[in-house]
């Protein structure tokens, strides 16, 4: 789900004094600033807005080896590589993204971005606004997948990026690659969808509604306004964080990683946190409170809330998936239960029913909702074999005769 | 390509919609895509297939069959087909059904238990036939409802099946003379071509 979690679940990564060979190495993020006025579903309209992104390889001559990475509730545009020798880690899915990896850059372009309303330096609620001079706050518009969705479309023009390769994301980010498939069909070619869903279930906006009351009722919350009173809602965001966490892994997976483990051995009878998962979830959530912005919380949860692109088309899937002209892989996890593999099927079912060209695998794994972001053989082995089927539709000619010109 | 499969691919038409159950590596549904326009689908459970499948461009879907097919639309498939697998179902009957909903025409495979080696095993060896077809013991072979090509007839006069057509092959997969004149003995795997 997030660029938080993975490294409690895998092995801690430092940054090695040498960049590893399938490392994209180090990066650096761009900001590109668009002038063009973006109507929001909302009815508002976005007059100018900044998107930062980390594009990794290089653009073929007739740019057709584009990938987009959307991301996911808390992700960004740091998907790969170090920022600096210091990083303590990659970026939040350099698992898949490096040369010989499943999103492999020597053959790919890679753009990865931060959405509109997040707060990784794209334009969201703690931009300033330039009717105010002062932070969005509360006042940024609430925004939906369709106008991500659109905001990536002028992102691709900008590159001229008339059809992208691919478009991959989990999760939050899979809807994105989804709403892509329906909303402009002839701009892709391949949709990844990972462990993510057509819409979301009572259930799912029953937990969000959870983390966004332990943020609205923080008592420096200030209604969204507090970046002028200098305080952050630490406490409701990191709440919000342990619940979100919770559902991020499975069962199964607590058991294993803390089973009922006690950090003194024994019970002290007092209120303080005495069993592992207790302490992991105060950490997690403490961590996230001081590095995200609470409005952009509850921006990316609503825009979960409000995912439900059947609902354009009588509610129904199949119609809604008619439009599109990409081939699909849907993929799940076993012990997933924030988007089940029957959320993932109900996708693949609407896709066979229209006819569509869908490939669906299910992956063992006992990390929940949060394997999407780990690297398991078998998850790492059909990416790969999917990029590289994605990989014979990269025109390489062009490039070829360029190269012949030069000689 | 396998020759059963070859003489499958035959019996489908061009252009239409096509379900593989157990598609194994896909390379059916590769020729029926490459050589026919032939959109089709396969259901695979094996790992190592799926990942081939997806290797051969072929449309899979990671689902266990024996767990029903209920989220397949009735009559969506012009064709549905399952090769060497109706035996290792926990219910052939009920796949056999669920076929006929999906599908406009089914086309089925499947070993014959009444073969004359597998008869002569079990009467003079007294144990369940190994060969190299069906090359597992008793508690650990995938085949646990083995039937007869007259077993499965008798099936489909019950269910009210319409028998289309049917091509019995040795253990070759390739269609010989002789085992026309007796098929329920000399035949080894029958291919059927099923509607209701």
């Amino acid at each position: 789900m997030d660029p938080f979690a993975p490294d409690n679940l895998i092995e801690s990564q430092h940054m090695p004094s040498v960049i590893p060979a399938d490392s994209v190495g180090l990066v650096t993020p761009q900001t590109l600033h668009f002038d063009t006025p973006l109507a929001l579903a909302c009815g508002r309209v976005l007059e100018r807005y900044d998107l930062v992104i980390e594009t990794y390889g290089t653009l073929n001559a007739d740019a057709s080896n584009a990938v987009l990475i959307c991301h996911a509730l808390s992700g960004h545009h740091h998907a790969a590589g170090y920022h600096s020798m210091e990083d303590r880690k990659p970026g939040w899915w350099d698992s898949a993204i490096g040369p010989g990896k499943p999103i492999d850059t020597n053959h790919f372009f890679v753009i990865a971005l931060n959405n509109l309303g997040g707060c990784h330096g794209s334009t969201g609620p703690t931009s300033i606004n330039p009717e105010t001079g002062k932070p969005y706050g509360p006042d940024f518009p609430i925004v939906t997948v369709k106008d991500w969705v659109n905001s990536q479309v002028r992102l691709a023009d900008r590159f001229g990026i008339q059809q992208w390769a691919a478009i991959v994301g989990g999760s939050l980010g899979g809807m994105q690659a989804l709403q892509w498939s329906i909303d402009y069909p002839e701009r892709l070619r391949d949709c990844l969808v990972i462990a993510s869903a057509p819409k979301l279930s009572a259930q799912n906006i029953a937990f969000n509604e959870v983390a966004r009351q332990a943020i609205s009722k923080d008592p420096q919350f200030h209604q969204g306004h507090y970046y002028e009173q200098q305080v952050v809602p630490k406490t409701g965001l990191a709440l919000a964080r342990m619940v979100g966490h919770i559902t991020y892994l499975s069962e199964d997976g607590m058991r294993e990683k803390f089973g009922r483990e006690m950090r003194s051995g024994k019970l002290s009878f007092d209120f303080n946190p005495q069993f592992e998962v207790e302490s992991y979830l105060q950490y997690q959530g403490e961590r996230f409170s001081t590095a995200f912005d609470a409005n952009t919380y509850l921006l990316m949860t609503k825009a979960l809330d409000y995912f439900d692109p059947a609902a354009d088309y009588d509610h129904d899937l199949v119609a809604a998936l008619s439009h599109a002209q990409c081939r699909f892989l849907v993929v799940a996890f076993t012990t997933d239960w924030r988007f089940s593999p029957e959320r993932s099927r109900e996708i693949v079912d609407a896709l066979v029913a229209a006819g569509k060209q869908v490939s669906y695998a299910e992956i063992d794994s006992a990390h929940g909702h949060d394997a999407f972001l780990i690297p398991s053989p078998r998850y790492m082995e059909l990416f790969a074999a999917y990029m590289n089927r994605v990989a014979l539709g990269i025109n390489t000619e062009p490039q070829q005769k360029e190269n012949a010109d030069a000689r | 390509m396998r020759a059963d499969l070859e003489i499958i691919q035959q019996w489908i038409e061009p252009n239409t919609r096509v379900l593989d159950l157990a598609c194994g590596d896909g390379e059916l549904l590769a020729h029926l895509s490459s050589r026919k326009g032939v959109q089709g689908y396969g259901l695979e459970i094996d790992h190592d297939n799926i990942t081939a499948c997806i290797e051969n461009g072929v449309n899979v879907v990671e689902q266990d069959i024996d767990n029903g097919l209920a989220s397949i639309r009735n009559a969506s498939f012009d064709t549905v087909v399952m090769t060497q697998a109706l035996q290792t179902m926990h219910r052939p009957d009920q796949i056999v059904d669920e076929m006929l909903r999906i599908g406009k025409e089914c086309i089925v495979t499947f070993p014959n238990f009444a073969h004359w080696r597998a008869r002569f095993y079990l009467a003079f060896k007294g144990r369940m036939p190994v060969s190299k077809f069906l090359p597992y013991t008793w508690y650990n072979t995938p085949n646990i409802h083995f039937c007869t090509f007259d077993d499965f007839e008798k099936l489909c006069v019950e269910r009210n099946i319409q028998i289309l057509d049917r091509t019995v092959v040795d253990h070759t997969l390739r269609d010989r003379w002789w085992i026309r004149l007796w098929p329920n003995m000399l035949g080894e795997i029958a291919i059927y071509r099923i509607t209701r």
